[in-house]
């Protein structure tokens, strides 16, 4: 049997956080409320998505010391820290892309469907659009379509037809491309990527122990980050790797395992 | 087929090519999203809660973290302590079917309606701003609801049944502001000859537009609704003043045009070009 050691501990993070934000205002909690867009632990610590905080400022609104420091806390736990596990970890889409992706490879779709190049980075040019689109319009423009948020806010209080957004996400990524919305699509990711690109926290790869099985690739929802594979030794250093921890679990050989980068050798 | 060549282009003329293709789907794409943004906004009749900004700019700065929803005192999760049931939420966050902006917080006051807390709990927790602190703050420095400005009620005089001469003053007793936002104005009612009219008449400068009245309203349809009050509200220009209003003639010295010229065709003639031989209005 596979390991799956980092994907449960992944989806009790992501199940946990989203407990907390539904008890928050279902029970009146205040160990994290608000939604992923803003929120604050213990009525206190303010917490701000900094792509969010960035759209703000472009459509023109005067920022204040609360969602600035918010939004600085964020970017700095996951720029030293986390690197781009916000995607894996805690972004409850990734429950549902990740689902997508399970019952494609149970339905074997990648072996009858006629390949869509589609760059990955599509999500850069994306957070471009984005800033442009709520310069234009004076409203934060990925706030608006954002399936992160109306997932969340879905689970806080409750569902709308905004429910639709995130079964065409779904549908999209069994479908039509693989990791289609998370792997390509998602500006939020890519800004997740920029953020965490040099962080300590890293999976490593060592060609040693490595027997070529290419279960890793398989799984991996960003299959060139892991270029270096059976090739050489190295830090799976690529931007758009989300610390998920599924190479990590797959692999049999010890070849894969999470360690934390060290910038003074 | 494999001797067939691909006609070959250029590395420069591929590089032009790529870039009028990035930017014409960048162009596509933000033409779409930007027609969406605009819909988005959703209606203007959308009420928000206390203190929020000018719509614009609450647009701009809601990040739609529903701390404000969370924090009102009437939430489901405050159990009601007389009847041990959840309360109905005053503040809603929106869905993509409510006509207002996706995740933005308002209420519906024919649902529920806005209390008016002493102490506007779900002001302070905005973190952006959207909801302005010091526009519900007095100048001793204390939240003050009275400063509160969600809209305005509008009374619709051919539904109100005080208006026909039944009594009725529903709207009047559930106001927060007891006789302060809603005054009675009373009247001899000519039909009968012996008995009065009741009517109710809005404080504009008071009314906060909790919508108490609206969902206290006896009518099939409430006489009396909450609007924002830049919808409701006319505006009659500064060249109209209370001359016998002190308070209002100093808006002569604020008014926004300080000259007002109408440029026609005649304007350059002299009154005496054109008075004896009739006026030509082509």
């Amino acid at each position: 049997m596979t390991n799956v050691k980092y994907l449960i501990l992944r989806r009790m993070t992501q199940l946990t956080l989203l407990f907390f934000y539904f008890a928050a205002n279902a029970y009146g909690w205040h160990v994290l409320s608000g939604t992923l867009s803003s929120s604050s632990i213990m009525g206190t610590i303010p917490l701000s998505d900094p792509f969010a905080v960035l759209q703000m400022l472009a459509a023109g609104s005067i920022l204040t010391f609360d969602v600035i420091l918010g939004a600085m806390i964020i970017a700095l736990f996951y720029g030293i820290i986390g690197g781009r596990a916000f995607c894996s970890w805690v972004c409850p889409v990734n429950m549902v892309t990740d689902a997508a992706n399970w019952l494609r490879r149970k339905l074997y779709i990648d072996k009858i469907e006629k390949k869509i190049g589609m760059s990955r980075n599509i999500r850069y040019y994306m957070i471009v659009l984005a800033l442009i689109v709520s310069f234009v319009s004076g409203l934060a423009a990925f706030e608006i379509i954002s399936p992160i948020t109306i997932l969340n806010r879905g689970v806080i209080f409750g569902f709308g037809a905004g429910a639709g957004l995130l079964v065409a996400i779904f549908l999209f990524d069994l479908f039509v491309l693989k990791n289609g919305w998370c792997g390509h699509i998602c500006p939020l990711g890519g800004v997740h990527s920029i953020i965490g690109k040099y962080s300590l926290i890293r999976v490593t790869h060592d060609s040693d122990n490595c027997t070529l099985c290419m279960k890793c690739k398989e799984v991996c929802p960003e299959t060139q980050v892991l270029n270096m594979v059976g090739k050489r030794s190295d830090v799976v250093s690529m931007a758009a790797c989300t610390n998920c921890g599924r190479c990590v679990d797959v692999c049999d050989d010890e070849a894969l395992r999470f360690h934390i980068r060290n910038y003074l050798k | 087929m494999s001797n067939i060549k691909k006609p070959q282009i250029s590395e420069r003329r591929k590089f032009f090519t790529s870039m009028t293709h990035n930017a014409g789907l960048g162009l596509m794409g933000g033409l779409v999203w930007a027609g969406y943004a605009d819909k988005a906004k959703g209606s203007p009749l959308t009420l928000r809660p206390p203190a929020a900004l000018d719509e614009e700019d609450f647009l701009r700065a809601c990040i739609k973290c529903g701390l404000c929803a969370e924090a009102c005192v009437n939430r489901s999760s405050n159990i009601d302590k007389e009847t041990g049931k959840p309360r109905p939420s005053t503040l809603k966050m929106a869905k993509a079917k409510d006509d207002v902006t996706i995740g933005t917080p308002f209420f519906t006051p024919l649902d529920v309606p806005c209390y008016m807390c002493d102490d506007i709990p779900c002001v302070p927790v905005c973190p952006t701003g959207a909801l302005d602190l010091a526009s519900v703050t007095n100048k001793n420095g204390d939240l003050d609801f009275k400063m509160m400005d969600m809209g305005i009620a509008v009374v619709e005089p051919n539904a109100c049944i005080a208006f026909w001469g039944i009594q009725c003053d529903a709207c009047y007793r559930a106001c927060p502001l007891l006789d302060e936002a809603i005054k009675l104005e009373y009247g001899r009612n000519e039909r009968t000859g012996k008995h009065a009219f009741l009517k109710p008449v809005i404080e504009m400068d008071v009314c906060t537009g909790c919508g108490l009245c609206e969902q206290a309203c006896v009518t099939e349809k409430p006489a009396i609704f909450i609007q924002p009050r830049e919808i409701a509200l006319g505006y009659p220009g500064d060249h109209y003043v209370k001359g016998w209003d002190q308070k209002d003639q100093e808006r002569i010295v604020n008014r926004s045009a300080k000259e007002v010229t109408t440029e026609t065709k005649r304007s350059d003639q002299e009154a005496s070009d054109y008075l004896n031989e009739g006026v030509d209005f082509d």
